[in-house]
């Protein structure tokens, strides 16, 4: 049984106020994956996490701890399981990932920052400031909420000097270029994806790769920000097949992701149907998003395997 | 008997790009989504539209179980704003019914 949509919109919108991030993380998680890059604090252009891989394994576990507060106390209160929250990190006592699962989704920014450093791009990071986009909260309608939050993410991005975000999910791509810029005024800070960075350089692979990859457009990608080329060119560059499942391109079909927080048996049937259409043309799956990743993952269940975009071209595109 | 309410769809309305009464209710849009939404978009925007607030208050679980994947409104004949409009019917249900 799901939590009550109101109670759960509640503490997220809460944690966003109060801890600057839906799901609060340690600070060590949210940074981990800046180790030995060297890169330096804020500058002109910065790669920007918004947080969304280093979340997923915090969101995993909670998901999974879900089934249980639902028998809990804090469900049997859950007008006071939002104010205890008020006090302290609820979500904190109950998600626990493992080494493992941290280490899989810290390699998907630190191949990109390699990706970007292989390409000559130059960039820092803004380590502890580099913040949740609020994208949860802007897709539950939590409004106010956000406005505020965005202007807390721009004001920081201001004080670091930083002129452009590189990014790498589609849902921070979207919010900080598309919705962003329809909440604060003046706004100007200039938003690229990584993809749309590497696919605009000339960049020669150093290796190429040989199989069918079955691709999953992420709906935000497609549908939001047009970014539809540039993982094709870049994929098809190292040599792979591109498979086309049956709903691609801006017809593509999504993870149910979005609906995880909410309602978790919605997504995995989603992502179940998903994956019957990609299993359809490949072997193997490509993402370009955490939130896809993680859930075609967990509906594939070993009968396909998927990697997100970064494991290929790191591999096509590093010396 | 269902009551109406006309100032209801000003509660709704979020912003100028709510356009729920662009709806000509042609039905692509239930006939696409992947999640098998019957009522949404086309038929809770009519609601709105309407006035018919307690009908709308009913359909908690449908304006949630939206992905908000614009696979409907990349379809839609008619110009509908689909995400953006369940975005604000969301933003309403979290002033009315959760007190957020
Ligand atoms: S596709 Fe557009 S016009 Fe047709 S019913 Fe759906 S929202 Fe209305
Ligand atoms: S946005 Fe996607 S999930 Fe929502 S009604 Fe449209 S097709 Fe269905």
């Amino acid at each position: 049984m799901p939590l009550p949509t109101g109670d759960t919109i509640g503490i997220l919108a809460d944690n966003l106020r109060l801890r600057r991030s839906v799901l609060p993380i340690p600070t060590e998680s949210a940074i981990r994956w800046t180790r030995g890059l060297d890169l330096p604090r804020g500058g002109e252009r910065v790669l920007y996490t918004g947080l969304m891989y280093q979340l997923i394994p915090y969101i995993e576990e909670l998901v999974k701890a879900e089934s249980r507060l639902a028998e809990s106390w804090l469900s049997g209160f859950t007008g006071i399981g939002r104010q205890v929250n008020k006090l302290v990190n609820v979500s904190g006592f109950m998600a626990h990932p493992t080494r493992e699962q941290l280490e899989t989704y810290d390699r998907i920014p630190r191949n990109v920052a390699l990706l970007l450093k292989r390409a000559g791009v130059a960039f820092g990071a803004l380590y502890e400031d580099d913040l949740y986009s609020g994208a949860l909260a802007y897709d539950l309608g939590a409004d106010e909420t956000l406005r505020e939050h965005a202007q807390k993410v721009y004001a920081t991005l201001k004080r670091h000097g930083v002129k452009e975000a590189v990014t790498i999910d589609p849902h921070t791509t979207n919010m900080l270029r598309s919705v962003y810029p329809t909440l604060i005024e003046d706004y100007d800070l200039e938003v690229r994806n990584y993809l749309e960075v590497l696919s605009g350089l000339d960049l020669a692979p150093s290796r190429q790769l040989e199989g069918d990859v079955a691709i999953h457009d992420s709906c935000v990608f497609a549908r939001y920000e047009g970014v539809l080329h540039e993982p094709r060119q870049l994929l098809e560059g190292l040599g792979l097949t591109l498979r086309e499942p049956l709903h691609a391109g801006t017809m593509t079909w999504c993870c149910g992701g979005p609906v995880e927080s909410l309602f978790p048996e919605k997504a995995a049937e989603q992502a179940g149907r998903r994956v019957t259409e990609l299993n359809a043309v490949a072997e193997r799956g490509v993402t370009m998003c955490p939130l896809c990743y993680v859930n075609l993952q967990k509906a594939a269940n070993g009968r396909m395997r998927f990697d997100d975009i970064s494991d290929y071209l790191i591999r096509g595109y590093e010396p | 008997m269902a009551v109406a309410r006309p100032a209801f769809i000003d509660e709704v309305r979020q912003s100028e790009q709510f356009n729920a009464s662009a709806c000509m209710n042609c039905g692509v849009c239930t006939a696409i989504c992947p999640m098998g939404l019957e009522h949404l978009p086309r038929e809770i925007f009519r609601y709105v539209v309407l006035g018919m607030e307690d009908e709308v208050l009913k359909e908690q679980e449908t304006v949630f179980s939206c992905l908000l994947c614009k696979l409907c409104e990349e379809n839609c004949p008619a110009g509908v704003h689909i995400a953006e409009n369940v975005r604000s019917l969301r933003h309403y249900f979290d002033r009315k019914a959760f007190r957020i």
